[in-house]
């Protein structure tokens, strides 16, 4: 994995391709390649990511609830290109509510991590053409991974307590004969 | 490395649009979730026309268990068992990716005879799952002696974990900083008898498959995946292997101090489901390969630390914990709080399914804030329909076998 971004010419690609809009690096813990970038622009940051600096793959998306901190979530991408073997993330602060930019239309791989994370989060992506739940039941009211749903669940019986009324409202007592 | 291949010669062309007599009608078909040949609780939407596939969609979340809302619950250290869980064929490869994740957010670094012994694990957690994928996409496929061959040969590896771990499944044998237990010499005989004894079974099964001329054709142009749809489709490992990509972790972003041993990456050329099969029998070879090396690495360190000594994040040793307070209280600490440092960290092993990663944030506190688990299952399922429509539905079989994936993984 590459330590120093700047060596190995990561960071000077990133910078190239995405001149003019602003974005702020950051310095992750693992010595990843890092930028944040305002919801505004996360569409054009992303497009010109790949279409620029050759990142062809989407390695996966997903968000973070920091609950007391405004705004409350960040979305993280992170890419990976194959011909220069290196990797970036992406991260964005959104406010609950607030939507993304799908980015399905460059990536078809994404769809399926935007989906999961509408599903976990309740973060919506615009553009997305099919985004509903993927690993929740698709009636299911709550988005599991925010900080605010208890661990322990919220009705955990419920597909259950439904079954069950449906089955007796159904049920009718065996005629005895006379 | 471009592996060797053959053609057969095709006699018959492959069935046209107005050749087939049952056109024009469509009709949905539901494939699982309790199907044998969906390897798991994998339900598949197909809108049949005829035998042909127009349009398909998987559905996924039955095997859904909020692992990753447990870790936030559990706490970094107890998650450990958790990750057996996620793709329970290979779960010691699991316990590694996410210890690498943990170490790389701690700074803390394995020592030498530690790292050996996770390499070994790794590369028979890798035969153990390629083994599965064998034994049931020939199931499916209709070649039931293989599935009996290669679970014969998994019994071996449990057999040696059973010695090594006292489990045969979900060992959760990983730490912080290591490995629970050091390899015995005992153990590592009933290694080197197992790999000198498997790549001979290996050929064995190559005279069933690879020539015979069922397995060629069910196989062979069929679910062809190109290099660029590959990568667009977020598809890793030997799936994209088998598109010709040469690409490994284990070469280009090397852990555990994979850059030590020699071994090579086994490509394909065509990307259909045969070069996949052809892929991961070659990986099972080189896994072979790797495994030796490990038995000499092993060697040369014995004796040597296999657990960090880091009393930050890292238990200390039981006796030493009955006779010092300090040890003591270290203990009482990393059970009752133990604390990452804030910050987030990215770690992937090159899993038999692909990329397997991990994406841990922590904000200081021994309550963790998130940790994503990056499946490459997820993706092989999301590449269903790109593989599968417009073929026949007896295809269908081949491709979901050749995507190999686990719902364990899947779902989380």
């Amino acid at each position: 994995m590459d330590v120093a971004g700047e060596a190995t010419g990561t960071v000077p690609r990133v910078r190239e391709a995405l001149e003019g809009l602003e974005h702020v690096w950051l310095a992750p813990r693992d010595g990843l390649p890092a930028i944040s970038v305002a919801r505004s622009v996360l569409g054009d940051v992303l497009a010109r990511l790949k279409q620029r600096a050759g990142f062809e793959s989407m390695t996966f998306i997903t968000g973070v609830d920091r609950l007391p901190a405004v705004p409350r979530f960040e979305l993280v991408h992170q890419l990976w290109s194959l011909a220069h073997d290196d990797r970036v993330r992406v991260h964005t602060r959104l406010a609950d509510g607030e939507s993304a930019p799908s980015c399905v239309a460059l990536w078809p791989g994404a769809a399926y991590m935007e989906r999961e994370c509408y599903d976990m989060f309740g973060i919506t992506f615009d553009g997305h053409a099919d985004l509903k739940r993927l690993l929740m039941p698709d009636d299911y009211g709550h988005h599991p991974l925010r900080k605010d749903f208890p661990h322990q669940g919220i009705e955990p019986d419920r597909l259950y307590r439904e079954w069950d009324r449906n089955r007796r409202s159904h049920w009718k007592p065996r005629e005895t004969a006379p | 490395m471009t592996l060797e291949t053959f053609e057969f010669v095709r006699e018959t062309p492959p069935l046209g649009e107005g050749d087939d007599p049952l056109h024009g009608e469509t009709m949905e078909l539901n494939m699982g979730p309790q199907h044998p040949a969906t390897h798991g609780v994998l339900r598949v939407k197909i809108e049949l026309d005829g035998e042909t596939m127009r349009k398909i969609e998987p559905v996924v979340g039955y095997l859904h268990r909020g692992k990753e809302k447990s870790c936030e619950s559990l706490g970094w250290a107890k998650f450990f068992p958790h990750t057996d869980r996620l793709d329970y064929v290979q779960p010691l490869m699991n316990n590694v990716a996410y210890a690498l994740a943990l170490e790389r957010l701690a700074g803390l670094v394995v020592p030498e005879r530690g790292q050996v012994i996770r390499v070994l694990l790794m590369e028979l957690s890798r035969i153990a799952a390629h083994l599965i994928y064998l034994g049931t996409t020939a199931i499916d496929l209709g070649a039931v002696t293989m599935f009996f061959n290669t679970f014969k040969e998994r019994e071996n590896i449990y057999t040696i974990l059973d010695a090594y771990t006292g489990h045969r499944m979900n060992n959760t044998y990983v730490r912080i900083g290591g490995v629970f237990a050091d390899v015995d010499e005992t153990v590592e005989g009933l290694v080197r008898e197992f790999l000198e004894r498997l790549p001979a079974e290996i050929d064995d099964w190559e005279k069933l498959l690879t020539g015979n001329r069922i397995w060629y054709d069910r196989n062979r142009d069929v679910g062809v995946l190109t290099k660029e749809q590959a990568l667009a489709w977020a598809l890793t490992g030997p799936n994209l292997r088998g598109s010709g990509v040469e690409h490994d972790l284990r070469k280009t972003q090397p852990y555990s101090g994979y850059e030590r041993y020699e071994f090579e990456v086994p490509v394909g050329t065509v990307g259909d489901c045969y070069d996949r099969y052809l892929v991961r029998v070659e990986e099972m070879r080189q896994s072979v390969r790797i495994a030796h090396q490990t038995l000499g690495h092993l060697q040369s360190t014995r004796g040597g630390e296999f657990l960090a000594e880091d009393r930050r994040y890292v238990l200390p040793p039981k006796d030493r914990v009955h006779t010092s307070m300090e040890e003591l209280i270290f203990q009482f600490k990393i059970v009752t709080d133990l604390r990452l440092p804030s910050g987030e960290a990215y770690h992937a092993v090159e899993s038999s399914k692909g990329e397997l990663g991990f994406y841990v944030a922590s904000n200081g506190t021994s309550q963790p804030l998130r940790c994503h688990i990056r499946a490459p299952g997820l993706m092989n399922v999301q590449a269903i329909p790109l593989l599968a429509e417009g073929r026949l539905l007896s295809d269908m079989v081949a491709i979901i076998g050749s995507l190999d994936f686990v719902m364990g993984e899947v779902d989380r």
